[in-house]
């Protein structure tokens, strides 16, 4: 379960992707901080997606996942626009018959999704002003 | 032939827009198009060692043909989550 989402994420969505046999389920949520890394106080974040590569790429990092972790299932769902401090902006679930290759496919999933995916945020400040940011490592 | 650009995040705000038609000559390649875009818009070319360009939702290098339809995307560097 792969999407782009312009309303809140539920994270109980994403539970779908949990099959019989699965023993351990391990979700990341990522949640809008009210302070940027300088300390600058940060009223909400504003991102964009190229929303079929950045499908592809989830698709691709689910792949990658199992060639390392064996039979794990993920679901993922970003959102895009505004986004609130305090609300959700991504959501990963890893599901896997134990919970060590769950943690690590949550873990992968969530670190490569920075990296890869044709997602763009911008931080919008409390004080006015806004600057687009870039995951580094 | 047309061909359609997409810009994303900060390339987005300086084309002034989410997208646009170009057009090109048969056999133009995409460095055609990003030079056709920075006549217009001269502040790309600074841009264009951090920008990664996709045609069709592939990534391409710049000496690759476009061909009519083609969606061409500019990339920045990437940072969700």
């Amino acid at each position: 379960m792969f999407r782009i989402v312009a309303e809140p994420i539920v994270p109980a969505d994403l539970e779908r992707v949990v099959r019989a046999g699965d023993g351990g389920v391990v979700t990341f949520l990522g949640i809008v901080r009210g302070r940027a890394h300088d300390g600058a106080a940060v009223r909400s974040l504003w991102y964009e997606a190229y929303e079929a590569m950045a499908l592809a790429e989830f698709e691709r990092i689910e792949a990658e996942a199992r060639e390392r972790f064996g039979d794990v299932r993920l679901a993922i769902v970003h959102r895009v626009g505004e986004v609130a401090v305090g609300e959700i902006s991504v959501a990963v679930l890893a599901a896997a018959a134990h919970r060590a290759e769950a943690f690590l496919a949550c873990r992968y999933a969530i670190d490569e999704l920075k990296l890869r995916a044709a997602i763009w945020k911008q931080e919008r400040y409390a004080a006015g002003g806004a600057a687009w940011s870039e995951t580094h490592g | 032939m047309k061909i359609r650009v997409l810009a994303f995040a900060r390339l987005r705000e300086l084309l002034d827009g989410p997208d646009r038609i170009l057009e090109l000559a048969e056999g133009e390649r995409v460095r055609d198009a990003w030079e056709a875009l920075v006549r217009t818009q001269p502040a790309l070319e600074e841009e264009r060692a951090s920008t990664r360009v996709a045609r069709n939702g592939a990534l391409v290098a710049f000496d690759v043909s476009l061909a009519d339809g083609d969606e061409l995307a500019l990339l920045p560097p990437v940072g969700g989550g």
